[in-house]
């Protein structure tokens, strides 16, 4: 049986990890490929690695990580932030990530999720999507608005319509991110997830909320999510990889198990 | 030695760096000589079907890889790689495959919703019978797919492991010195790593 995914997502400037806060707040956590082998070593099932440096001459810098992550650990990484062209995704893919993430870009140029598709197939192409409950308005039959350059900007458009026209246009896997729930360590926004999962032929990964273990039972047993992203509960909420996979496998979930 | 085959289908360098892990001498190649003298080839692969025949035929790497099973030479087909082993693939309407091991690629067709595609993730293998290279591998092991087309080999006899998704379906066929597999070894963590080990050092018994 296939199991569910636990995805730890690292976010990275100028060749660091630094606290989860996006766009804030850089506290330096730790290096990257060090912190890669810990969580593998620990049984995680995939990361991300999301490059918050987003300045181009920078970007080299996280070529250099991806390629040294890809010599140390050997289960699927991707990489996100500020990926806007298939040179950007075919030089992140070269130097060892089986996908690549993009955002923003996508939303602004919606043929890039074809283009890319087309050059490294649907299953390197991950949408990411930013989520604002909105309410439901002319626009936005769903209830939820996309939001892009980091959660910060107002799109005008529906969550669910998009998320189905990235599938059409050959994204491989959605991972959404409610602004909602995001820092909040209250949970998942199981709503949002479960409106989304259930209509996408794709796997969906849920982003944004989780503090506790149980949030991830929460989130797989009534979302139905595929996977489920998760930050500061194992940077520095006193979680392990192991310990959270103990608590689901008890809940009747299955997941990795590390031999 | 062992040959990984280049035929511009997808991340080959991170088999390579599977290899170069565990001390394992690899070369990425689309030479047909070096391919030949190669003590075991890996062609590995992700795409499509009928893109993948093509490219192979373009740069007569076709005859190659039979020349290589014709020979007796361990060989080792991952994903597409191990689904154009087949005769046949129902990708892209339809396409003549190497013809290797008897049977079809086919797509995976659920009328319960509840199953993705594609197949993506970790999932179990299920050994039907012992294989040198399995060896150690059990069935709580866990290796990571991502496909949404299933190698369906003719003959009992090659089919070697299975996986539920929906279904059983074979993940694992091979006969002689040819073995192909569904998933990524080079991607699925300890498990894949020692496949990857035994690999390296079988004779292309089974």
């Amino acid at each position: 049986m296939l199991s569910k995914r636990i995805i730890i997502c690292l976010d990275v400037r100028d060749g660091r990890t630094t606290k989860g806060v996006r766009f804030a707040d850089n506290v330096d956590i730790g290096d990257p490929v060090e912190m890669a082998r810990d969580y593998y070593e620990q049984g995680v099932d995939e990361l991300v690695f999301y490059d918050i440096t987003a300045s181009h001459e920078k970007r080299k810098i996280l070529i250099s990580v991806v390629d040294a992550v890809a010599r140390t650990i050997f289960i699927p990484f991707s990489v996100g932030g500020g990926i806007g062209s298939l040179g950007d995704m075919a030089a992140v893919l070269e130097a060892g990530a089986e996908k690549i993430s993009i955002n923003t870009a996508a939303v602004l140029d919606p043929a890039l999720i074809n283009r890319g598709a087309r050059a490294f197939g649907t299953q390197c192409i991950v949408l990411g999507m930013d989520v604002l409950k909105a309410g439901v308005r002319p626009g936005i039959p769903s209830g939820y608005e996309v939001y892009i350059n980091g959660g910060r900007t107002a799109t005008g458009i529906d969550a669910l319509a998009w998320a189905r026209e990235a599938q059409d246009r050959g994204a491989g896997e959605i991972c959404l991110n409610s602004i909602d729930a995001d820092g909040t360590t209250d949970g998942y926004e199981l709503h949002l997830t479960s409106l989304i999962n259930d209509t996408m032929a794709i796997p969906v990964i849920a982003s944004g909320g989780a503090g506790k273990p149980e949030h991830l039972r929460d989130v797989f047993l009534e979302a139905r999510a595929d996977a489920a992203l998760i930050a500061s509960m194992v940077h520095f909420g006193g979680y392990t990889v192991g310990g959270i996979k103990s608590y689901l496998a008890g809940a009747g979930i299955p997941v990795r198990r590390q031999q | 030695m062992i040959a990984v085959i280049d035929y511009e289908a997808g991340n080959l360098r991170s088999v390579e760096r599977a290899f170069t892990h565990l001390g394992v001498e690899c070369r990425i190649t689309a030479d047909a000589e070096e391919i030949l003298r190669a003590d075991r080839v890996v062609f590995p692969g992700v795409g499509a079907a009928g893109t993948a025949m093509k490219v192979l035929r373009k740069h007569g790497l076709d005859r190659v890889i039979r020349e290589v099973a014709a020979r007796g030479t361990p060989l080792l087909g991952i994903c597409l790689g191990a689904q154009v082993m087949l005769d046949e693939s129902d990708e892209d309407g339809g396409t003549a495959c190497l013809g290797l091991i008897p049977g079809r690629t086919r797509r995976f067709d659920f009328s319960d919703k509840t199953f993705k595609i594609p197949h993506m993730g970790w999932n179990n293998i299920v050994c039907k019978r012992s294989h040198p290279v399995l060896a150690g591998i059990n069935d709580n092991d866990r290796f990571y797919f991502v496909h949404s087309y299933y190698l369906d080999p003719a003959n009992n006899d090659d089919r070697i492991a299975e996986t539920d998704y929906g279904a059983s379906f074979v993940s694992v066929t091979g006969r002689g010195s040819l073995l192909a597999v569904q998933f990524h070894p080079e991607k699925s963590g300890p498990p894949g790593l020692r496949l990857l080990a035994k690999f390296s050092s079988w004779k292309g018994d089974s």
